[in-house]
């Protein structure tokens, strides 16, 4: 289990967080093309390796996290709110 | 047999056990293993696959071999390791996998088919007629132990501890480093898998700063507890996961009846592996014999159990570290001979002078015997009598945690092993793990790995020691068959034709001939493997790669790794504040997405049929308090809402309700609720009981992404408040006698909207909303008060209301229960509340997902009524099927079915493709092979123009 | 090709098996192939053989990283069964369980196909209603499903806890009979035989680094072996895709996620049939060896790690210790993760790629091992004839601008 630095909380474990998909991705508004809202929707980075995430703190602060956090290693750069 | 004196053993507890029903007796301290080959008992197990007889190789974890059925009062143990378990008066041990005993096992035959299965030969026979002729008796053949089927384990709290230092094991090099970590201020804990700190140095002679190494190692532990270390003995190291979490396993020893095992959690800043290395055996004809053993175990047997495992030994090696194997047997008055691969020298003639007989240039071909060994031939054609030969092929370090935490191994030919390769952040090797050349380097390796001052190692002096370089294979090839993996009945034969066959890649020699898949993850077995591989192919080992190392370091009791998280606190239901009362009124309380609720009160056969009628003729009262009582607070509040709700929430005047929908992203319906403005900054949210979690963090979500913190809140308050439902033609009467304080004339509170009033002297809140078609009032007060609530509403004449009957009145009028009568791909059209899809224009969650292709086109299912027409109710998840062509196809489902008391029929709710353009039409529905008919209607069957709700 | 049979192996083992030949010869790139299939996973190497006994074409190499059969194939939990909600799904994976059947003899392979039946427990009257809905579904795709009682579930499963107060009563059960398991590692080496004696290059060792380009369509591979020229590419790497995908310019619908597996010590015969809980997410059944073979639920965490986390775990062990409270007496022996490609409606993405020339075989999530013989007759279609199996055809990238997801994400748990 993982260790997330809550920038509210300090470290706490993993399962008090709950992934919430890819950092910087902005809402299409309704012009999207059909195309646009799948990628919105589905078409995540999936990255493998340094990746920008989002994860709830949700036995926790509730708030929103942006975690820095290799995929690979698992080693986590560092935690900022969501909304600051 | 055992010595007189000497030994960790109290002499003065005597402990009598059995073995394969044999009355047997060891001492307090004896191990299972120790206490067995103190009375001699060979073999003791039978190998895998060819029910090989077998005897102990070694003395720890490391052990292939043995493996026992252990019963000791209440507690079974149908694979006990027996060189883990301590003896305990009154344990009941016997071999398993044997048909009879290790002694008399009836299988013994399939070792003469050697040759007929050899590995991997079930991939090439048993097609014809079909493998599920031969699988049975195959798996018959294949197990090990046997389940006791009444066994029922307890519930094994685990414990949790954070620590600055973990340091495994409790060796030279773990001692020193836990003592610099301590040294340091640093919080330390100490794992050690054995009874006592020390390691090797438990029987291996050493001295440490001019004494004895054991008095340096009293020393340090007495350093460490009194300095607030914690020391776990009797711990093993399972498994090193992500960011330092290390999971324990704490043998409790006799626990009769309870557990003997317990789990911890131990996250660590940095971590200690100190755990040692394990001797490997060497590769000789049957070397798998009993009395057969790892130089080093027998040396552990000697001087910790005061068990010497043989009177005529051969110590094979091709290292200086069997030396004082020899040495310390010979002393204990057996009678040894030294096979050393090297040539004579030094360390020879000085084991000459105690007797001892070596022979160098010299390696051991074959043992002889069957059931025990007898004697080896030796390469040179001479034969040595021998009852125990105890082989030293080099040392394996024990790098498994390394490995767990993505570390390479590479390869280190001079010392014959594999070692730590690029380092693991937060985690430093030390000791022999580490490959330290000696128990000065080992100490040194520990300070340095725990960042203590290199000035304050001690100085240490040693009998010889030596790893031995890469493995000896120059006899694996001499003789018909030579072990490499014991337990999975792998031989050098088997890894040759893996090879033969292009099984050549490491891990696919593994799988295809299970080498090293066994309980001991082949901890005694890869290395062999992976030089005679290397040997086959022509290749270095270093070009091998390796296979992976997975937790657990040990097997884990599954009780233990459950710990506490068993019964009523798996998964724990959730209860209303009230439960109490329904108990008392005879509720019969079930299970509702994991929320205990009143199903239906007093006799179930007729309490359906009466509560209905009460509640369409009389009053009735519901227990609603899971229902969701959301805050959503501040001047953004309605805009929150808006987004969220596909329902248009900002328009809504204070102190009146609206139903509304919140969809998915995907345009799906997540969720209904009933929306109370109570001011323009103030609003709550009542959503269905098994969503409230989810609307909670849908809604933050959305606050989160897109509004101003400063300027919306979401507050969960449903534990708070406790609401009771009131509905029926009586219910006006029934909330006049609760005394609110508010005006019930229904020109001063309209259905759908909302009063503030006080109950007893605490606030309430009064909602005019109906779930049943009726009139009806939600009334919520604190929780606490619900059962005063209840017991006043009771007195006025309501009467008990259960989900079940619910079930039937919603049904009734056509109300669905999202998730029940929607699925995932449910949109609001489907539902017929598709105008706010075509009527807004602003932003809200899944509205673009609205206008799909999919969301448009034909064959959508949408809600329909069904009214049956038979005298049975349709089934939930019944199908209606159309003929297609040739065959038939569903087109759609029943969602909720029920008898309806009011309309003297059964009914039922249904996702139909196009079900809205087709009432009237009668389908067939089909139900595990049953037909029946049901005739499409719109989803509201009783008062569709809703008279009454104010009736 | 060598044949395999009790009569080979008897004459083999008088003469010291001095006569077996490698099962599949290694082979080194050549500079062109009509077809590069890129994973030499169960997927990669069914399609291999499908393309030289289906379609006739031999010009095919398979690239594979590391060792075949290493990825998911490798470390799955065996498990083989059609019980999908979606009458497409049903088709595709009914499909592959008839193919399985067959495919020890097709082979000339012991897969070791073990039909002996798949039980999901109904813990209470809702999850009956839940599973009915499923098990009609199912009947009408023409899989073989029954809904039994609870005393037929417990005789299946005699060690379930059958106390009807215990935290997860045995209500029913939904049963597939001819659901089942087989040797997960010999489906690999099955194939791999097989497509190597029709003439398919696999080729081990030799990982893809990225693809060329020709006038806007893929014609070549670039790999840690050298350039190698295909006229059609086909991709089936499971967890890899995204990034395989990224070097070739597009997005994939996917998250890479961690599943576990694990194994206990090996018991005599104590559990004859599969049994799973979607209720408490955990499944067991017994491998051939003894060893309880057990999974749960992913682990929602992007992760290539493949490895597992210990809380996940625990929360397999812990509701098969309470189904199943003789199982406390276990130990638990070992346990690895894979990297599974979840697709956001758990079903597979097959179908050509935005860039043409390449063709996409991916989105298995967690059922890629029992879909291998259905994956590989598909995928070998698609890359023959350029278009889709009718089988195939409902699971094209296109379906997610649609929106016409094949939502499996409730049909059960991931195994």
């Amino acid at each position: 289990m993982q260790q997330f630095p809550c920038p509210f909380c300090g470290p706490r474990p993993e399962d008090e967080f709950r992934y919430a998909g890819d950092a910087g991705r902005p809402r299409p508004g309704r012009d999207a093309s059909d195309a646009e809202w799948a990628a919105y929707l589905y078409f995540g980075r999936n990255a493998r390796g340094a990746a920008r995430e989002l994860w709830i703190h949700s036995y926790g602060c509730g708030r929103w996290i942006e975690l820095s956090r290799d995929t690979v290693s698992h080693v986590v750069d560092g935690a900022k709110p969501m909304n600051p | 047999m055992r010595l007189a004196s000497g030994g960790e053993i109290d002499r003065g507890t005597p402990l009598a056990f059995r073995f394969d029903g044999a009355d047997l007796e060891g001492y307090a301290g004896d191990t299972l293993a120790s206490a067995l080959l103190a009375n001699d008992v060979q073999p003791l197990a039978r190998s895998f696959k060819y029910h090989r007889p077998r005897g102990l190789l070694a003395a720890a974890h490391e052990e292939p071999n043995a493996v026992l059925d252990l019963r000791h009062g209440a507690y079974h143990d149908p694979n006990a390791r027996a060189t883990l378990e301590l003896l305990a008066a009154g344990m009941e041990l016997r071999s398993v996998h044997a048909r009879g005993t290790a002694q008399r096992d009836a299988l013994a035959f399939l070792d003469r088919c050697w040759r007929f299965i050899p590995a991997g030969f079930y991939y090439k026979t048993f097609m014809w007629p079909g493998w599920k002729w031969f699988e049975p008796a195959i798996r018959r053949m294949a197990g090990r132990g046997v389940v006791d089927p009444s066994y029922h384990p307890r519930a094994q709290p685990q414990r949790y501890l954070n620590a600055d230092l973990c340091v495994i094991g409790a060796g030279a090099a773990g001692l020193a480093a836990a003592q610099a970590g301590l040294r340091r201020g640093l919080r330390v804990v100490l794992v050690e898998q054995r009874t006592r700190c020390g390691g090797t140095l438990l029987w291996r002679s050493a001295r440490i700063d001019g004494e004895p190494a054991m008095r340096w190692v009293a020393a340090v532990e007495r350093e460490l507890r009194s300095g607030g270390a914690e020391v776990l003995l009797c711990t093993t190291a399972l498994g090193l996961y992500d960011h330092g979490l290390l999971a324990l396993s704490e043998r409790m020893g006799d626990a009769t009846g309870g557990a003997r095992e317990r789990v911890w959690q131990l996250r660590a800043r940095q971590v200690v592996l100190a755990s040692g290395a394990i001797e490997r055996p060497l590769l000789f004809g049957d070397n798998d014999r009993p009395g057969v053993m790892l130089a080093d175990s027998a040396l552990e047997y000697l001087r910790r159990y005061a068990v010497r495992a043989g009177e005529r030994v051969v110590v094979a090696t091709g290292n200086d570290s069997a030396y004082a194997v020899a040495e310390a047997l010979q002393a204990a008055g057996a009678r040894c001979v030294l096979v050393d691969a090297r040539a004579d020298g030094a360390l020879a003639a000085a084991a000459r002078t105690q007797g001892i007989e070596v022979r160098a240039n010299e390696r051991v071909a074959c043992a002889v015997g069957r059931d025990r060994v007898r004697a080896v031939r030796l390469a040179s054609g001479a034969t040595v009598e021998a009852d125990l030969v105890a082989m030293a092929g080099g040392w394996t370090p024990l790098i498994h945690l390394y490995c767990h935490a993505r570390g390479r191994p590479r390869w280190d030919a001079a010392r014959g092993a594999m070692l730590p390769g690029d380092p693991v952040h937060g985690l430093a090797v030390a000791g022999a793990a580490n490959g330290a050349d000696s128990l000065q380097q080992a100490l040194e390796q520990g300070v340095a790995a725990a960042g203590g001052a290199a000035g304050s190692t001690p100085r240490a002096e040693e009998a010889a020691f030596g790893w031995g370089g890469e493995p000896d294979i120059a006899q694996a090839f001499t003789t018909p068959r030579v072990w490499v993996d014991l337990q999975h009945d792998v031989t050098v034969k088997d890894v040759a034709l893996a090879v033969r066959e292009n099984f050549s890649a490491a891990e696919h020699l593994k799988r295809y001939t299970t080498l090293g898949m066994a309980t001991d993850q082949g901890r005694t077995s890869n290395v062999n493997g992976l030089a005679v591989l290397a040997d086959r192919t022509g290749r270095e080992i270093s070009t091998l790669g390796v296979t992976t190392f997975r937790p657990p370091f040990v097997p884990v009791g599954m009780a233990a790794l459950a710990g506490a998280d068993r019964g009523e606190l798996q998964a724990p239901l959730r209860r209303l504040p009230a439960e109490n009362v329904h108990r008392a009124e005879g509720a019969a309380l079930l299970d509702y997405g994991n929320l205990l609720r009143p199903a239906w009160y007093g006799d179930r056969e007729t309490a359906l049929a009466r509560e209905c009628r009460a509640a369409r003729t009389e009053a009735v009262v519901l227990d609603a308090s899971s229902l969701g009582k959301i805050e959503v607070l501040g001047p953004d509040a309605a805009a929150l809402l808006d987004f969220v709700f596909y329902t248009r929430i900002s328009t809504l005047a204070p102190g009146r309700l609206r139903y509304g929908l919140a969809l998915a992203e995907s345009g799906g319906i997540f969720d209904d609720a009933v929306v109370l403005c109570v001011s323009p900054r103030h609003f709550v949210v009542s959503c269905s009981s098994g969503h409230v979690a989810a609307m909670v963090a849908n809604l933050e979500a959305w606050r989160e992404d897109r509004f101003d913190l400063a300027r919306v809140f979401v507050h969960d308050a449903t534990p708070q408040w406790a609401t009771l439902a009131i509905s029926g033609p009586q219910a006006r009467r029934v909330i006049s006698a609760l005394e609110l304080g508010i005006d019930l004339a229904d020109g001063a509170f309209l259905h759908m909207s909302a009063r503030d009033g006080v109950f007893a002297g605490v606030p309430a809140r009064i909602a005019r909303v109906s779930f049943t078609g009726e009139r009806g009032y939600e009334v919520s007060v604190p929780a606490d008060r619900c059962a005063e609530l209840w017991g006043r509403a009771r007195e006025a004449g309501a009467r008990p209301l259960g989900v079940e009957a619910l079930g039937v009145l919603r049904v009734e009028k056509g109300y669905i229960f999202v998730g029940q009568d929607t699925d995932g791909e449910t949109m609001p059209q489907d539902i017929g509340m598709g105008q706010a899809r075509l009527a807004r224009q602003d932003a809200f969650v899944g509205d673009r997902s609205l206008f799909l292709p999919a969301a448009a086109r034909a064959g959508r299912r949408q809600l329909v009524g069904v009214s049956a027409l038979g005298e049975a109710p349709l089934a939930v998840g019944a199908h209606a099927v159309v003929r297609d062509g040739a065959s038939e196809r569903s087109i759609g489902f029943v969602t909720s079915s029920y008898f309806s008391i009011l309309l003297g029929r059964p009914i039922a709710l249904a996702l139909i493709e196009d079900g809205a353009a087709r009432h009237g039409e009668t389908l067939e529905f089909e139900h595990l092979g049953a037909r029946s008919a049901g005739r499409l209607v719109p989803p509201c069957l009783h008062d569709p123009r809703g008279e009454r709700l104010n009736a | 090709m060598q044949r395999y049979s009790t009569w080979r192996l008897i004459r083999e083992a008088l003469r010291a098996h001095s006569g077996w030949v490698p099962a599949w010869e290694d082979r080194d790139p050549e500079p062109r192939y009509e077809i590069v299939l890129v994973g030499g996973g169960g997927h990669g190497l069914a399609t291999a053989y499908y393309l030289a006994r289906n379609h006739g074409i031999r010009r095919v190499a398979v690239l594979e990283r590391g060792w075949i059969g290493g990825g998911n194939t490798g470390r799955n939990t065996t498990i083989i069964r059609s019980n999908y909600f979606h009458p497409r799904s049903a088709a595709l994976y009914d499909f592959s369980v008839r193919l399985y059947e067959g495919l020890a003899r097709e082979l000339n392979y012991n897969i070791m196909f073990s039909q002996r039946g798949m039980i999901e427990i109904a813990h209470s009257e809702a999850d009956l209603e839940t599973m009915s809905r499923a098990a009609n579904s199912m009947r009408l795709s023409g899989v073989d499903i029954t809904l039994i009682g609870r005393e037929q579930a417990l005789a299946m499963a005699p060690l379930l806890d059958p106390s009807p107060g215990c935290r997860w009563p045995v209500r029913g059960a939904l049963m597939q009979r001819r659901a089942g398991t087989a040797r997960h590692d010999a489906v690999a080496w099955g194939y791999a035989r097989a497509a190597a004696a029709l003439g398919v290059h696999i080729i081990q060792g030799c990982e893809v680094l990225g693809f060329d380009s020709v006038n806007g369509r893929a014609a070549a591979v670039e790999t840690s072996r050298g350039r190698i020229e295909a006229d059609r590419i086909g991709i089936a790497v499971a967890g890899n895709s995204s990034s395989l995908a990224r070097a070739t310019g597009f997005e994939l619908p996917l998250h890479s996620y961690t599943l576990q597996a694990m194994v206990s010590e090996p018991v005599k015969p104590c559990l004859d049939c599969i049994v799973s809980s979607n209720t408490n997410g955990s499944y067991v059944s017994q491998s051939d060896k003894g060893e309880l073979v057990m999974g749960g639920n992913l682990d929602r965490c992007p992760s290539y790690a493949q490895r597992g986390g210990f809380r996940v775990t625990q929360s397999v062990v812990a509701p098969l210790v309470e189904m199943f409270p003789a199982f406390g007496s276990l130990r638990l022996m070992r346990q690895w993760g894979g990297t599974v490609d979840a697709s956001p409606d758990n079903s597979p993405i097959i179908g050509p790629a935005p860039v043409p020339g390449i063709y996409l075989n991916c989105g298995w999530g967690t059922g890629g091992f029992k879909a291998i013989p259905a994956g590989g007759t598909v995928f070998a279609h698609l890359l023959a004839t350029g278009t889709h199996h009718p089988l195939s055809a409902p699971f094209d990238l296109g379906r997610f601008a649609r929106g016409e997801l094949i939502d499996e994400a409730h049909a059960g748990v991931a195994h």
